[in-house]
């Protein structure tokens, strides 16, 4: 008897707990940091990380994504698939307005899709399998493709495929469209001011198709470019939320330990960010397979989690991040292994010959990095001499090839097709860009794998194919894969929900409350 | 100059600074920038590691002594290059005068009106960090001052009586400029040179400071650049490097006011 008294509690609390606990308030202002200051607001236009960031709560996509790259409703409330695949029917969600009033239809959609095409790679590239958009109605979207696309359902999130205003925008200038400083979306924000050097405000959307939502009055967005003064404005209680990537490492320790403070590295499982360095595959010695086999073996990747990014993150084992679809970490291994560096490099004929690093200029963390490979290099021998450069000149070297290792981070968009692909076929190799096939990696049978795996159905197939694919991959190491990154996001216990999607801050204003 | 203490002083620091420069690498032979313990290792803790470690756990020690070379061997070299370019310049507009001078006077205020230390981050952005930028972009913005002192000097000699005797017994310009008057000129260029490689190693640690040194060579500029950040748990990487800029510089003010006593005649003659 007293043992079933006892589960009869345990699960009277459970019951009760989340109504108790989690009934979100509403009111109140967040600080939340952005850096660096976006260079626009116009997410159609300009898609750099704080862009995103920031009008991901004014605009909106079709669909959001869930931490486990589950699509959701967003501005369609359902969708369906035609049995061969190549149809796509989106429903629209009625009673939606823009931040002006003006109801957002099926004509916001097409626009926005012509648009896109122009003014988007990313989305440029994603809507290529698309054969044609039509609207039968007002509240009704149908996509016909040319041929089955595995990944399709996975394109529609804010920053990859935002919704823009017809009606604004419709025959004029894009580039000089008055509307593009005061962006007009669907979303929970509305933008209110933004003073350039020193803050961007948004305003709650008083009209949100959800009822209740959002629950917070205001957002400012505190610009502040040191990156000593945003730990100290956390710390002083001027910003209640460090959105990713924004303190040093050095620092997350420190402030996770704060008075309460949460910190939690969700949110990025859309992007699963991934560090390699670029190896040069057409001249010197790193077009020899053994020399990129032995940067691999020498490089200690355990180290560079531990000290430099302070053990956040986790070592890569090839081209799909851990938390994209159909990852295996059956690959060849490459452990810290200076000796068989060594006899590698000693095999492929190496004799001394210079290799240039260009690190990556995104702060002291990425400077680190760059010093601690030069010296795992120097170490088996390798004749390394870093150039120094700020982030374009540096992408512009890398983008004319004029380099033999050089940092990066790629984003991977949830899918081997969308995020991975890119940056090994041969059809990606195009000078001046700096997000594709830089390497200069060619391979016929990798081409073939990737063009397969997009289109092939079902799933299972898919799968097979991408494992194919990263085993040969990782086998011929064209590029070196360090970490896959983790960037934390550190803010006060009493902001709620803030974190609820794949792609975390970017579109979590929504569900976020403050407790008081 | 042995008589004045702080010259004295200023000599031995430097001496001292010198020999670390010179010798102190092959104490140490090894690299800075090879990771030898775990990071922020507080200094005094290990004998190995005297100094404590980094960010990266490199040898904060090693750091200071190779950054001497790097620090002194740029202050030396950028003044070197400053007064190859500077000591001609002045001596020329001071010796010919009239448009020679115009035109040289107007060039080196053109140069004087930038402000030096925006001008060298320029240029070495401009040229991208390695040790030659930097030592080249540093003679670039302080060889001004030496021409105008050059310039300033020779006009007061060229009016001497016995420039003017050699000018009449024939002797071409330039040997009158090498033989009569540039010798003269030498105590306040001295002088001038000794308070230049302070600014020149200040002016690299600046640079080094901002990120813009040379990455494969290690300064002490680049370790307070590099520790600033993680100041607040681990004082000692920038501390150990910053009391060495300051120390050498303070050594070769200390030389620069010395040689300034010794040299001008009627200082020396006052002080006595």
């Amino acid at each position: 008897m007293p043992k079933r008294v006892l589960l009869g509690l345990l699960l009277a609390c459970g019951l009760t707990a989340p109504a108790l606990a989690q009934e979100p308030k509403t009111g109140g202002a967040i600080n939340a940091v952005i850096q660096p200051e976006p260079p626009g607001l116009m997410l159609a236009m300009v898609q750099n990380g704080p862009v995103q960031m920031v009008s991901g709560n004014i605009f909106e996509g079709l669909l959001r994504y869930s931490p486990k790259l589950e699509p959701q409703p967003e501005l369609a409330e359902s969708w369906s698939v035609s049995e061969d695949a190549k149809t796509y029917t989106f429903k629209l969600r009625k009673g939606v307005t823009w931040h002006d009033g003006k109801p957002f239809t099926a004509a916001d959609v097409l626009f926005s899709l012509e648009m896109l095409k122009q003014t988007h790679a990313r989305a440029r590239n994603n809507l290529a399998q698309v054969d044609k958009v039509e609207a039968p109605d007002d509240y009704t979207v149908v996509f016909t493709l040319k041929q089955p696309f595995g990944p399709f359902l996975g394109i529609f999130e804010v920053g990859s495929m935002p919704m823009v205003p017809k009606h604004l925008y419709e025959g004029t200038d894009w580039k000089t469209n008055p509307y593009n400083n005061a962006p007009v979306g669907t979303g929970p924000f509305m933008f209110k001011e933004w003073q350039k050097g020193s803050f961007i405000r948004l305003v709650k959307n008083p009209n949100y198709y959800e009822k209740g939502k959002p629950y917070l009055d205001e957002i400012y967005w505190q610009i502040i470019p040191d990156a000593a003064a945003r730990s100290v404005a956390y710390e002083t209680g001027k910003v209640d939320v460090l959105p990713g990537g924004s303190v040093e490492n050095f620092d997350v320790p420190r402030l996770s330990k704060l008075k309460d403070t949460c910190v939690t590295g969700a949110g990025w499982e859309f992007f699963s960010p991934l560090a390699w360095l670029w190896l040069n595959n057409r001249q010197g010695p790193l077009a020899d397979k053994r020399v990129r086999q032995a940067v691999m073996y020498a490089i200690d990747r355990d180290f560079a989690k531990d000290v430099i990014w302070n053990g956040l993150g986790k070592v890569a084992t090839g081209p799909s991040a851990s938390t994209i679809k159909y990852y295996t970490d059956d690959v060849p291994k490459y452990p810290y292994d200076p000796a068989k560096a060594k006899a590698l490099l000693k095999e492929a004929g190496y004799k001394g010959e210079k290799i240039r690093l260009l690190p990556l200029a995104y702060g002291e963390t990425w400077q680190r990095w760059g010093e601690a490979v030069k010296q795992n290099l120097q170490d088996v021998g390798m004749n390394i001499e870093t150039i120094a450069t700020d982030v374009a000149g540096g992408n512009q070297k890398i983008g004319d090839w004029d380099y033999d290792i050089a940092f990066t981070y790629l984003y991977q968009y949830g899918d081997p097709a969308l995020g991975v692909g890119r940056n090994y076929v041969s059809s990606a190799i195009a000078k001046g860009q700096v997000f594709n096939n830089v390497e200069g990696y060619s391979n016929p049978e990798i081409d073939k794998l990737f063009a397969d795996g997009a289109v092939a159905t079902p799933d299972s197939k898919r799968k097979e194919i991408y494992e194919k694919a990263q085993k040969i991959l990782v086998e011929d190491v064209p590029v070196a894969w360090m970490l896959e990154l983790q960037f934390p996001t550190i803010m006060r216990c009493k902001v709620k929900n803030l974190i609820t999607t794949g792609i975390g801050v970017n579109d979590g204003f929504k569900d976020a409350w403050l407790d008081k | 100059m042995l008589r004045s203490p702080s010259g004295v002083i200023g000599l031995i620091i430097l001496l001292l600074a010198v020999s670390v420069a010179v010798f102190g690498p092959m104490l140490f032979p090894n690299s800075p920038w090879r990771m030898v313990q775990r990071p922020f290792l507080p200094p005094f803790t290990l004998a190995t590691v005297p100094l404590g470690t980094d960010a990266l756990g490199r040898d904060v020690f090693a750091g200071m002594i190779f950054g001497a070379r790097v620090s002194l061997l740029v202050g030396m070299v950028s003044t070197l290059v400053a007064l190859v370019v500077g000591v001609p310049i002045g001596a020329m507009a001071g010796y010919f005068g009239g448009r020679v001078d115009d035109a040289l006077m107007r060039f080196t205020e053109f140069f004087q009106t930038i402000p030096s230390f925006a001008l060298a981050i320029v240029l070495v952005a401009i040229l991208q960090p390695s040790i030659y930028s930097i030592v080249a972009s540093i003679a670039v913005v302080s060889w001004p001052p030496v021409a105008r002192l050059v310039r300033g000097e020779v006009l007061s000699l060229r009016t001497r009586e016995y420039v003017q005797a050699a000018v009449v017994t024939g002797q071409s310009n330039t040997w009158i400029i090498l033989r009569e008057i540039l010798p003269n000129t030498l105590s306040p260029v001295i002088v001038l040179a000794s308070l230049m490689v302070a600014t020149a190693i200040l002016l690299e640690s600046s640079l080094a400071f901002l990120g813009l040194g040379d990455p494969n060579l290690i300064s002490w500029g680049y370790m307070v650049g590099a520790g600033r950040t993680v100041i607040r748990q681990a004082w000692w990487i920038t501390v150990f490097p910053g009391v060495a800029i300051l120390i050498s510089v303070l050594g070769l003010n200390l030389i620069g006011e010395g040689l300034n006593d010794a040299l001008n005649p009627r200082l020396s003659r006052e002080g006595r």
